[in-house]
């Protein structure tokens, strides 16, 4: 037999498209042409190959050697395809049955001695297996940990070459023990840490209630980033369906997979604030990766000193804020990344960062203050509904020695106000207070009447916008649902108010 | 035996005995011009064929017909184009066969003929 085919999944972005593979080996000088529109490191996969069949004791055809990858039109990337096209080889040249590999595919880099592998995006392909009629995939064994989860297809880890030799002619299935990655418990951080701080943890609260994204402003050393790490540990712990897709993304960037027992924490990323546009939503020349917005999905994204940032590289988070979704154009395909984050934003006051507090010596012209706030644009300003001030803690806050609420609690909290909202939101598009379009927020889901005539007088004396009204109405919810007011009442408007407008210094 | 010329010479050889085995007529043996030289042409019936022998004694270094890449497969359809024109022959069918011989030890020869590769 000369002509082999074996399958295998190439993917762009999350979405996974089933490549056959075809080997020829014909009389003619001795050459390798592979075909398929593949990358540089698809292209420097014959080095591999044939190294790795060598070293594993099977002879490399000096003869003329044709691979295609199709559907020829997709373009395909990375080093995945080693595995496959090594075994269509051992196939083609009669060293290992064709037998039933219609429905088996193959994932895996190839190492010069024969071992293989990791590859980016396991995850991802077999969730696209799964769904196109697939019932084995063999994978390497470093990859086992990200086949958790999906039932109906069975995964074969493999440590070398010459493993799946044994497999596809024997169906020995080789014994690897599943060692889960990171099994350590890495260092847990407590929302008890924090000392004082009531207003932050307020302002924390009602965000991870409502999933509104938030805006911390206040001196170096006040605590800003040390509350925003704390935010995922308050959130509601993500459902299987949520976990499986945090791991598909964080796959596709090859980060490493999160161990089991913290499947369950939603992710915490925190971009420099030097990073560029294509870091932050994701992009790449030959394959489209995931940026850090979308590895904060179902997470948090954090951006210590915003304004700080590049122009352009906060606003190009608009879009994923209002669809939760990022949908990325190159040559190479046009992909949609999942990208449904908290964001959170901590700035320092000033250029110096000592103009708000307890009058303190700030340095910074009335010009300097005014312009470095404003580099956080209104639009997207415009999308965080909660402004907080994090001051320096007092006094007696810092010599206090019990400590805060602990993260346990707040998460308990968090989730019965979730629970109340959910059951308020069934048969509506949405499930969290931000999300209540205004329409909604004008007829069905108006404050109490106390609440309403607060608000009214506010937009009438213009210190609140149109658009603020709205936003205050959305946080006046999460409040009431965090006091467990079925209404939102006089109170929970009036601090909703200044959740919205309390960091007047816009 | 033992200079890289007489192991290409030998190598030639043997492939000459080969071709005539076969029925070809072997009209021209190292034929060299400035541009370079085809080690074997023959005929075939009508067809002209020139032959580029690669002679090893062992396989260490990689199958002999590895040797041959684009630039020298270039080269030798330039040669056979000069061969055919300079003989009169313009218009009649070619072909260039490659054939790797391996020089085992004692008598042991083995010649892997490739026809029509280029």
């Amino acid at each position: 037999m000369t002509l082999a085919k074996v399958k295998s999944i190439a993917l762009m972005g999350l979405t996974g498209h089933v490549i056959e593979i075809e080997v020829d080996i014909s009389e003619g000088l001795p050459g390798y042409t592979l075909l398929g529109l593949p990358d540089a490191a698809l292209s420097e996969s014959r080095e591999r190959v044939r190294s790795a069949l060598i070293n594993s004791g099977a002879p490399w055809p000096n003869k003329r050697v044709t691979v295609s990858l199709s559907p020829a039109w997709l373009p395909k990337s990375g080093s995945s395809f080693d595995l496959p096209i090594a075994v269509a080889l051992m196939i083609a040249q009669g060293l290992i049955p064709a037998g039933s590999l219609d429905s088996t595919v193959f994932l895996g880099e190839l190492s010069l001695d024969g071992s293989v592998k990791s590859v980016r995006g396991v995850l991802p392909a077999l969730v696209a297996a799964s769904t196109q009629d697939v019932e084995r995939a063999v994978i390497p064994a470093i990859n086992l940990g990200e086949s958790g989860g999906i039932e109906s297809i069975h995964t074969i880890a493999v440590n070398t070459l010459e493993e799946v030799m044994a497999y596809v002619k024997e169906g020995v299935v080789p014994d690897v023990p599943i060692t889960p990655i990171n099994s350590e418990r890495p260092h847990v951080l407590d929302l008890s840490d924090v000392v004082g701080q009531p207003q932050a943890r307020f302002a924390l609260e009602i965000a991870a209630i409502g999933a509104h994204h938030l805006l911390f402003i206040g001196p170096p050393g006040t605590g800003k980033t040390m509350l925003a790490e704390r935010i995922p540990t308050v959130l509601p712990p993500l459902t299987t369906e949520q976990a499986l897709a945090v791991r598909a993304v964080h796959s596709v960037a090859g980060l490493s997979i999160r161990a089991a027992n913290h499947d369950a924490l939603p992710p915490f990323v925190s971009p420099h604030h030097t990073t560029t546009a294509v870091t932050m939503v994701g992009g790449g020349v030959h394959s489209v990766r995931p940026g850090a917005c979308s590895l904060a999905h179902e997470g948090v994204l954090f951006i210590d000193e915003a304004p700080e940032c590049r122009s352009g590289v906060l606003d190009a988070l608009r879009q994923p804020l209002e669809s939760g979704a990022i949908t990325i154009s190159r040559s190479s395909g046009t992909v949609t990344y999942p990208a449904n984050f908290l964001l959170v934003l901590a700035a320092n006051p000033c250029p110096c960062g000592k103009y708000s507090g307890r009058g303190r010596a700030c340095t910074c012209t009335a010009v300097q203050i005014r312009r470095y706030l404003q580099k956080l644009s209104g639009p997207l300003l415009d999308r965080i509904d909660i402004r907080t001030f994090v001051e320096t803690p007092s006094r007696s806050e810092m010599a206090a020695s019990e400590l805060g609420e602990s993260s346990e609690v707040v998460r308990n909290r968090v989730i019965r106000a979730r629970e109340i909202a959910a059951e308020r939101f069934s048969g509506c598009d949405w499930q969290v207070n931000s999300k209540i379009p205004a329409s909604a927020l004008r007829q069905k889901f108006r404050a109490s009447k106390e609440g309403m005539s607060f608000l009214h007088n506010e937009l009438e004396s213009e210190r609140v916008s149109a658009r603020g009204f709205h936003k205050v109405l959305r946080l006046a919810w999460s409040v009431a649902d965090s006091k467990g007011h079925h209404i939102p009442t006089r109170d929970d408007v009036g601090m909703a108010f200044s959740l919205r407008e309390g960091a007047d210094i816009f | 035996m033992g200079t890289l010329q007489t192991i290409g010479a030998t190598g030639e050889h043997y492939v000459a005995q080969y071709l005539e085995r076969d029925g070809l007529t072997i009209l021209d043996r190292n034929w060299r011009i400035k541009e370079g030289e085809v080690d074997i042409i023959a005929q075939e019936g009508a067809t002209i064929v020139f032959v580029e022998v690669k002679t090893r004694s062992s396989e260490k270094f990689g199958h002999p017909l590895e040797a041959i890449d684009a630039k020298k497969a270039h080269r030798l359809q330039r040669l056979a184009l000069a061969w055919i024109s300079l003989h009169g022959s313009w218009g009649s069918d070619y072909r260039i066969d490659c054939a790797a011989v391996l020089l085992g030890k004692g008598q042991n020869v083995e010649i892997d003929y490739r026809k029509g590769v280029l």
